[in-house]
């Protein structure tokens, strides 16, 4: 599944980043690259905090030791596997 | 190491030693860079962008001069905002104002490392010297965190030091790695392997930092969960907005009611000023420009000084506990849906007090497209100086009685006019995200939430400071010679010997004021209004006065308000209120337009939509109202 479709509490591991050219806002390597930046790397372990107050987006993941803050549009991107 | 003075033998002929500040944004960098350089900084632009420059200088305990430019703090040297680019240059030695430096001080997160040893990484390819600082490690020490600092200079190659920036003695290993490394001599710089890594590339150097930090990071037993329990409140879909909501209230609280006194302690000082002027100067052209132009004028200015340091003090005081970013985040799908960014919010929030600061602010927001946005719709929120003509035209023109038992029409009609600002705000940036972003896809909204800290008052009294400063150069330079220019429109020519009319009637307000009516007739505006906008372009409540003088009006608003019911019509009283909504009536704001948004272009843009919606804005309310029979 996608972290973009996960709800509150989620816990997982990223399984890969792919960028779908129709979600991306951005040339899809560079879409990788940001991601890759926040510490979404393949193995990572993810925990879905946060939902925005409005339509639950977006969303604030903890992953590699920060909180970071996302919409779901890119964290569909990040592909996951549930971990509990 | 606190005096300047004594810097004689180090300073020697030889040119002194210039470091760069290189780190990720929330590292405490600008904290440091305070507490390296004190009071002696300079804060500046860099050429043709809107990038702060920070340079200071300091002596090392051994006495040697150093220069000390902080950069803007960047996750990597791949710059994908002005702010970043400024960084990648500058390390790369490309940039073409600011000298290349000769050590590079990165900067690291000693609670949340990985950030900063990425760039770390990074940086240590392009051949420069370097010294890594981890910084905050008073921090990671107190949650229990473990750094073993001389294993990780041996894993990455470079000197390393522990550092605190906000406590005193904080810096002293970095001081004296400092004066180690330029008692050597710094090597000249080698050959820069640095180029812009790929997906792979960025991978492996996630992996060599994982495994730097398993070697030499040990992570406390129970992790710290003080941020963690904060944000279950601040970013609960509930509580979360009843507190960004209590915040906006006290904000707005503080910067209308807390700066009223001291504005109007300011206010009456510039007047003694006037009328001391009056009392030395014989009455003329020349005291007329000594009291009008430039007491009045710069007056009108430094008079919202208050209410800008305490919107920036909010401000400041926010970003630095951290709380900015959930801000953003709280408020990122609403303003998303009109094309902005989350961080839109707070210079949005800030131009209802005055556009300049909002203006100003909006350098919060990394992405060009997002920021020019934001600085376009920022006018159209009603400002403070908006509301001496809201309410001038109000008491004068809507009957003070009862809508359904509880609402007060005049509180209405205020209400009324504040909504249509910002709505025009939403709706016009909607607009300009399908009219010039059309090709290029909103840029995603990614930011890391940082660990709350409490912010030091040292680095936010530095931060008001620089705004001060910044803000009242500006009234000094720009907006004072447009208040003069349109004193000249106001005042000259004199009025002829033996003049009827007030000396106003004479001048080129009133010629443009003949000029223009013809184009304002059908909006309901008589040429006395349309003098009036004139010098009502110097600041908007200046309209006021002026109508004062068209009008022959002496005394209190009481007497204007009155005297204007008897001259205009209802239909073109709301038409009045309609063009205040929206018409560009602030060349202050115009000229900070002008700069922030680096170039005339989106100054005319901005006075050319606003006018347009203003004027259609008026028109339609000045035919409905005519229709309805109260013309």
């Amino acid at each position: 599944m996608c972290l973009g479709q996960a709800g509150r509490d989620f816990q997982g591991v990223v399984r890969a980043i792919a960028v779908d050219d129709a979600f991306c806002a951005m040339p899809p390597a560079e879409m990788e690259r940001r991601l890759i930046e926040l510490g979404f790397v393949e193995g990572a372990h993810v925990r879905l905090l946060h939902e925005g107050p409005f339509g639950r987006d977006p969303i604030a993941v903890r992953v590699n030791g920060a909180t970071v803050a996302l919409r779901r549009r890119e964290a569909m991107a990040i592909h996951v596997i549930e971990t509990r | 190491m606190t005096d300047i003075q004594s810097a004689g033998d180090g300073a020697g002929t030889a040119p002194v030693p210039r470091l760069a500040l290189v780190g990720a944004p929330n590292c405490g960098k600008t904290a440091l860079f305070n507490a390296l350089t004190g009071s002696r900084q300079k804060v500046g632009n860099y050429a043709g962008v809107t990038v702060e420059r920070k340079v200071g200088s300091a002596i090392t305990p051994a006495g040697r001069r150093v220069d000390i430019v902080d950069l803007p703090g960047t996750y990597s040297l791949r710059a994908r905002s002005p702010d970043e680019e400024v960084t990648r240059d500058v390390v790369l030695g490309r940039h073409r104002a600011e000298p290349a430096p000769d050590l590079l001080l990165v900067v690291a997160d000693s609670v949340s490392p990985q950030s900063g040893l990425r760039l770390a990484m990074e940086l240590r390819k392009v051949g420069r010297p370097m010294i890594l600082v981890m910084n905050m490690i008073d921090i990671a020490r107190h949650r229990g965190i473990g750094i073993d600092i001389a294993g990780m200079a041996r894993l990455i190659g470079v000197p390393v030091v522990a550092a605190t920036a906000v406590r005193r003695g904080g810096q002293d290993e970095l001081w004296r790695a400092l004066d180690a490394a330029l008692a050597e001599g710094l090597a000249a710089p080698g050959l820069n392997r640095w180029a812009e890594p790929d997906g792979a590339e960025l991978r492996r150097i996630h992996r060599e930092v994982s495994g730097l930090i398993a070697a030499t990071v040990t992570e406390p037993a129970r992790p710290d969960t003080r941020t963690a329990r904060i944000d279950a409140v601040l970013l609960h879909p509930v509580w979360g907005l009843a507190v960004l909501l209590g915040l906006m209230f006290a904000m707005f609280q503080a910067v209308f009611t807390g700066a009223a006194p001291v504005m109007d302690l300011i206010g009456s000082a510039f007047d003694g000023l006037g009328a001391l002027a009056g009392q030395a100067l014989p009455r003329g052209l020349l005291l007329s420009f000594i009291q009008d132009a430039v007491i009045a004028g710069v007056g009108g200015v430094v008079v919202f000084l208050p209410q800008i340091l305490i919107l920036f003090l909010f401000i400041l005081l926010l970003e630095d506990l951290g709380y900015m970013a959930r801000a953003a985040f709280l408020m990122d799908r609403i303003m998303g849906g009109a094309g902005l960014h989350g961080r839109a919010f707070i210079p949005l929030l800030s131009s209802f007090a005055c556009a300049i600061p909002g203006i100003m602010s909006a350098r919060v927001i990394d992405s060009r497209r997002d920021r020019l946005t934001t600085i376009l719709v920022a006018p159209l929120m009603t400002c403070s100086a908006r509301i001496p003509v809201y309410t001038l035209i109000i008491s004068a023109f809507i009957p003070a009685r009862r809508v359904a038992g509880v609402f007060d029409l005049r509180g209405l009609v205020m209400f009324g006019l504040y909504a249509a600002g910002i709505a025009a705000a939403l709706g016009v940036s909607f607009v300009a995200k399908r009219l010039f972003w059309r090709d290029r896809p909103a840029p995603p909204f990614m930011l890391e939430l940082p660990d709350y800290k409490m912010p030091r008052l040292r680095d936010v009294a530095i931060g008001l400071m620089a705004r001060a400063k910044m803000f009242l150069k500006r009234a000094g330079t720009t907006i004072f010679a447009m208040t003069v220019l349109i004193w000249v429109l106001a005042t000259l020519p004199r009025p002829p010997d033996g003049a009827t009319e007030p000396a106003i009637a004479y001048s080129f307000a009133a010629i443009i004021g003949h000029w223009i009516e013809p184009l304002m007739a059908p909006i309901g505006f008589n040429w006395q209004i349309c003098m009036a906008l004139v010098p009502g372009m110097a600041a908007r409540e200046v309209a006021v006065s002026a109508l004062g003088t068209v009008y022959a009006i002496q005394g209190d608003e009481g007497a204007l308000g009155h005297s204007l019911s008897t001259h205009w019509s209802l239909a073109t009283a709301l038409s009045f209120l309609a063009w205040y909504v929206f018409a560009p009536q602030c060349v202050s704001t115009l000229a900070v337009i002008r700069r922030e948004a680096g170039g005339a272009r989106w100054m005319w843009l901005t006075f050319g939509y606003m006018f347009a919606l203003a004027y259609a804005a008026s028109f339609v309310v000045y035919n409905v109202a005519v229709a309805l029979g109260w013309g």
